[in-house]
């Protein structure tokens, strides 16, 4: 299938999660990712997959771990207050190693908040999505064709460092329709090594057992140290970036996810009126790709990031900068979007 | 007129009257004709007899903002949305009004306006429903950035199979904006 097809972020998505081998979705609804849920329950069970309506977001993400246990591709999906429901179950995932994916549909907090596009999660998404010592891989998409691509990407990055990738979208993208391509899977995509799985085996070998409890704490920190070398790894192999009229920049926005898309016009109005500006988005939010900020900030004079938020991935950015150029900051919270005028005038100030 | 190279449209009226629907059509018109879109409701708790709106825009370039704040098309079916929306339309660019639906108090001069009794339109011709497509009609009429093809396509593509008359009544519907004078 190479046509364009026009579709919501959210459908978009759960028709990649199908075709990247998702066989089992279990979820609850919340606005504004419910299409998620919508859209895998009529498709999954036409395609042999299973789809169930948990009784909370705490049930969900636990039949989550169940089913990544037996080796199985799955996903599950909310948005921000039931991701925090679902930290608990995560950082079991992450402490017995096992892939799955999640998705947050990011809206206005702290509490309830509103309904309305946000990217407040940054700081829960990178750095505390759990207790423990672990991190999950985060992706954040920017058109609806990326909420399709990126889900790919993210379960092939689970099954491949048998982690939790997570998608940071927000009502934005999963709202908004735009054309998208579905990409013919390859047939013989990459396989892999499923021989941990707990899949039942008629006493045939030694059995599996998944589990995230340690109580010896020799082993615990061996344990955490060889999750951290894995972290290590994607760190040098796996960050993606995308850098736009960077090239002879003074200035540099940075954004990532519906925020970028922004930036950019804002960038193309600045360098109408003569500004030097560019447009630096991050893809891969956990590992931050540092070295490509670096690069896209060569000639820049100033950063200014922009975020649906009070400032979180600023933090990072800073990080990465080791305060070498000087960094501003820019957001808009609540669930209001940001105009690119609004922006612009930032960037006029900078 | 409003430049045809970019539209850059908001539509809006009460749920139930088809804006989110008649906003879809836009997209597709600029999907058939390879053309960058974007649809972007509005969202929330009210939705049916509540307030409703979309932004869609239809583009050469890659669509940046799918949020439009200074649309250069206005597409209304009630005097809220009216009022709320006349003073955000781009100088230059143009309004599509229900003149059935909407009082519209003041009339802006540097942009056109094109009043069309759609709903009253509607009923008259037996499409009840299909204000949305009146409208839309004399809109590609007066900003005819698409074919007459693309639209049938369009509306074609558009019809539930479980309600296939619906393609020749929205057709009809389409080509009494589009003649409307």
């Amino acid at each position: 299938m190479s046509e364009r097809v026009l579709m919501k972020g959210n459908e978009a998505l759960a028709e990649a999660a199908i075709s990247a081998g998702c066989k089992c979705f279990f979820g609850y609804p919340i606005t504004p990712q419910t299409e998620i849920s919508a859209y895998l329950s009529k498709r999954l069970p036409k395609v042999g997959g299973v789809f169930l309506q948990a009784e909370s977001e705490i049930a969900a993400i636990n039949m989550v771990y169940g089913c990544a246990g037996t080796g199985t591709r799955c996903m599950t999906s909310s948005s921000s207050p039931g991701i925090s429901l679902k930290s608990e179950g995560l950082s079991y995932i992450a402490g017995a190693d096992l892939p799955c994916v999640v998705i947050n549909v990011q809206r206005g907090g702290p509490g309830l908040g509103g309904i309305q596009p946000s990217q407040a999660d940054y700081w829960q998404a990178t750095r505390a999505l759990g207790h423990g010592d672990f991190h999950v891989i985060v992706l954040a998409p920017s058109t609806v064709q990326e909420m399709a691509d990126l889900v790919t990407r993210a379960f092939d990055l689970a099954d491949e460092y048998r982690m939790p990738v997570m998608l940071l979208a927000d009502g934005l993208l999963g709202q908004m329709m735009e054309p998208v391509v579905f990409k013919k899977r390859e047939e013989n995509g990459k396989s892999f090594d499923k021989s941990w799985a707990a899949n039942g085996h008629g006493g045939k070998r030694k059995h599996n057992i998944i589990n995230s409890l340690y109580l010896e704490a020799t082993e615990l920190e061996e344990k955490i140290h060889e999750r951290f070398k894995r972290y290590d790894e994607i760190k040098a192999k796996h960050t993606m970036a995308e850098s736009y009229m960077t090239d002879d920049a003074d200035v540099i926005i940075a954004a990532y996810g519906s925020t970028a898309r922004l930036a950019r016009t804002a960038a193309e109005k600045a360098r109408s009126l003569g500004i030097k500006a560019g447009v630096f988005r991050p893809i891969t939010l956990y590992p931050f790709p540092v070295n490509e900020l670096r690069e896209a900030t060569k000639t820049a004079k100033r950063v200014l990031v922009c975020e649906m938020s009070m400032g979180q991935m600023v933090d990072d950015v800073r990080l990465a900068l080791e305060c070498k150029i000087p960094v501003d900051f820019f957001g808009r919270t609540g669930g209001i979007i940001p105009k690119p005028e609004e922006i612009l005038e930032k960037l006029k100030g900078v | 007129m409003a430049d045809t190279h970019e539209i850059k449209a908001v539509l809006a009226g009460f749920g139930g009257q088809g804006i989110l629907f008649a906003g879809k059509l836009l997209a597709y018109f600029g999907l058939l004709d390879e053309k960058e879109v974007s649809w972007l409701p509005s969202y929330g708790p009210a939705m049916r007899g509540g307030t409703c709106n979309c932004s869609v825009t239809v583009s050469d370039k890659p669509v940046g903002s799918p949020l439009i704040t200074e649309p250069n098309v206005l597409f209304v079916m009630n005097t809220p949305s009216y009022d709320k929306f006349i003073a955000t339309v781009e100088a230059g660019g143009t309004a599509f009004i229900d003149e059935t639906l909407v009082s519209a108090e003041n009339i802006r001069g540097d942009i056109k306006s094109f009043f069309v009794p759609a709903t009253a339109l509607a009923t008259e011709h037996g499409l009840k429903g299909a204000a949305n497509i009146i409208l839309l009609g004399k809109f590609l009429k007066e900003v005819p950035f698409t074919s007459k093809d693309t639209v049938r396509k369009a509306l074609e593509k558009n019809t539930p199979a479980k309600k296939p008359q619906m393609f020749e009544s929205n057709l009809k519907a389409f080509d009494i904006g589009y003649n409307f004078i």
